[in-house]
């Protein structure tokens, strides 16, 4: 008897150790984040004006100005990266884990791994080599392919894992009514797998919004606002590393308060993601 | 080889049938031999299948009948290592004659599965209604139309009228069997194919579907796999027995469990199988 209850208030105690290292764990990973939030919340909130949404470049001697022509940029740019990276991305993913026996798969799979290894600004550099030489300008266009780029892979990795996940079964019920295969993919297993493939869309989107190197060398950074991605183009990701290391007081603050609303942004766009998919059945 | 023919009872000829003379084949295979890789699933199986009738598969487990089962409505394709050889011929032709299209073979030969599937993410109508939905049927009067007959025909209707926006995932087991059978029911097929519909299920759902499978045989012809001699005895109008890939007899069930003609289906039927 007492050495039953010995027992059992040693596993008790061991299960109490357990949960604290777990909990302790959790923390260290989460307080980092906290940290950096926390400060770009703080910092980027007190200088943030209205200026900063309603006006664009400024010289500091003249007040400095506002980053509506970043924001704009960021929006349209990151939205047609989306449309592009998330395509392709969904694709390469849907092919890799619906029709393992494609012959076109080992060649995407070793192009996703090369693109997944590839420091974003080498993204930028093929861009500027496959898009930018040959238009003869900097464009949105190309910074959005560029972010488009970032995207692919990581939209490919976790649409192909998600939809492994989907249960065979449900491939072959659909199949099983007489549906051809591509519908039985998009309609059903596709569906089954969304809140997967909507978490993998937006981890790619909020990689690229946060990108500035890829940029450099394709939208080009600009200092007017515009709606022509045709034109050189501003994003919020080059306006904080360009600012962030300027000797002004006042370009350092528009950079912390473009980081904030930057991340506004990512969060804004997820939780709309999360509601869409929500909605959407 | 020659002993083995010898073995295997042909098809009972139409004429031996008796009262049941007008019996036509709804679907019929010639020498169909299914491998997985250079291993034999099921060897040259030659058998009938009578249109509104209930044919029941049984054997031990692994003598192959799923596989002969799925090489009916040609569910092998989508095993890479699978191969079919033979003929299975449906209203008289070859369903695996090159240019066939599959998706149409299985919209006549609809699938209910060993293990519930419901569609995880969708509602019970939905399930039901799936197939014709995403064939582009999209009336609604037309789609509860057939939502409403198909849960009837498969005896669920009652049990889930009052919450057909409930996911399907929210049924328990045997329901969660009866809506897949009304989902299969819903693209009318002309053959339901059926694997152990009631092997993961309760004895009262397990009567609901046998109860069942005998009203629809009106409009389906049906095929269903068993490892339940009892069931195969209840339900079917004709049995195969199948043995290490081979059909070992195939007769009138009644025939068959009360006059076998192969010692070794007498065995089996009398549990002397070792
Ligand atoms: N996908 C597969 N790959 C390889 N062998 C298989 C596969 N499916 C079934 N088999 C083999 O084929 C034989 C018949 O299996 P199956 O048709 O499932 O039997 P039953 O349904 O009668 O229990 C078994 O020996 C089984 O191991
Ligand atoms: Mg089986």
């Amino acid at each position: 008897m007492t050495q039953i209850s010995g027992n059992l208030r040693r596993r008790q105690l061991w299960d109490k150790v357990m949960l604290g290292l777990l909990v302790l764990g959790s923390l260290v990973v989460v307080a980092p984040l906290v940290l950096v939030l926390s400060k770009v919340f703080l910092t980027g909130f007190s200088a943030l004006n209205l200026a900063f949404f309603t006006q664009d470049f400024q010289p500091v001697e003249a007040g400095g100005g506002g980053l509506r022509h970043a924001i704009v940029g960021t929006i349209l740019m990151n939205l047609l990266a989306l449309l592009i990276g998330g395509t392709l991305g969904l694709a390469g993913g849907i092919l890799l884990s619906e029709y393992p026996d494609h012959p076109v798969n080992p060649t995407l799979r070793v192009i996703s791994d090369l693109l997944n290894g590839l420091p974003a600004l080498l993204k930028g550099l093929v861009i500027y080599t496959l898009v930018v030489i040959p238009t003869g300008s900097f464009s949105g266009y190309a910074g959005a392919l560029a972010l488009g780029l970032v995207m692919v892979p990581i939209v490919l990795r976790a649409t192909e894992g998600v939809l492994k996940l989907v249960p065979w079964n449900v491939r072959e019920a659909g199949l099983g009514l007489g549906l051809p295969r591509w519908r039985v993919i998009l309609s059903l297993v596709l569906p089954a797998a969304s809140s997967g493939v909507i978490t993998g869309l937006m981890l790619g989107f909020a990689r690229a919004a946060g990108e500035a190197a890829p940029l450099y060398f394709t939208a080009g950074g600009s200092q007017y606002l515009n709606f022509n991605l045709s034109q050189q183009t501003e994003s919020l990701a080059l306006t904080i590393y360009k600012y962030a290391n300027e000797p002004s007081p006042l370009r350092v603050e528009q950079a912390w308060a473009a980081a904030l609303v930057l991340t506004l942004l990512v969060l804004i766009a997820s939780l709309l993601a999360r509601w869409v998919a929500r909605v959407r059945p | 080889m020659e002993e083995k023919q010898s073995l295997i009872s042909p098809p009972v000829p139409l004429a031996q049938l008796g009262e049941d003379q007008n019996l036509k084949p709804r679907m019929e295979t010639r020498g169909l031999s299914v491998y997985y890789g250079k291993k034999m699933g099921v060897g040259s199986v030659t058998m009938p299948i009578y249109t509104n009738q209930v044919t029941a598969l049984i054997g031990p487990s692994g003598c192959g009948k799923t596989t002969f089962l799925r090489a009916l409505n040609r569910m092998h394709d989508l095993t890479p290592i699978a191969r079919v050889e033979g003929e299975a011929i449906l209203d008289g032709q070859n369903i695996y004659t090159p240019g066939v299209d599959p998706v149409e073979i299985r919209r006549k030969i609809g699938m209910v599965f060993q293990k519930p599937n419901p569609f995880p993410t969708l509602s019970i109508y939905d399930n039901v209604v799936a197939g014709l939905k995403l064939l582009g049927v999209g009336k609604k009067s037309v789609l509860d139309e057939a939502a409403e007959r198909s849960l009837r025909q498969s005896a669920l209707w009652d049990e889930v009228k009052d919450r057909l926006r409930a996911p399907g995932m929210s049924l328990s087991g045997g329901q969660q069997q009866r809506l897949c059978i009304a989902r299969a029911l819903a693209v009318q097929p002309e053959v339901l194919l059926m694997d152990e519909p009631t092997s993961a299920l309760d004895p009262i759902s397990t009567q609901a579907i046998e109860d069942l499978m005998t009203t629809l045989k009106k409009h389906v012809t049906i095929v269903i796999v068993t490892h339940n001699m009892q069931q195969a005895a209840r339900v079917s109008d004709f049995t195969g027995y199948f043995l290490t890939g081979e059909l070992v007899e195939f007769g009138p069930t009644n025939t068959l469990f009360t006059a076998p003609k192969d010692p070794r289906t007498e065995a089996y039927i009398t549990g002397r199988f070792g």
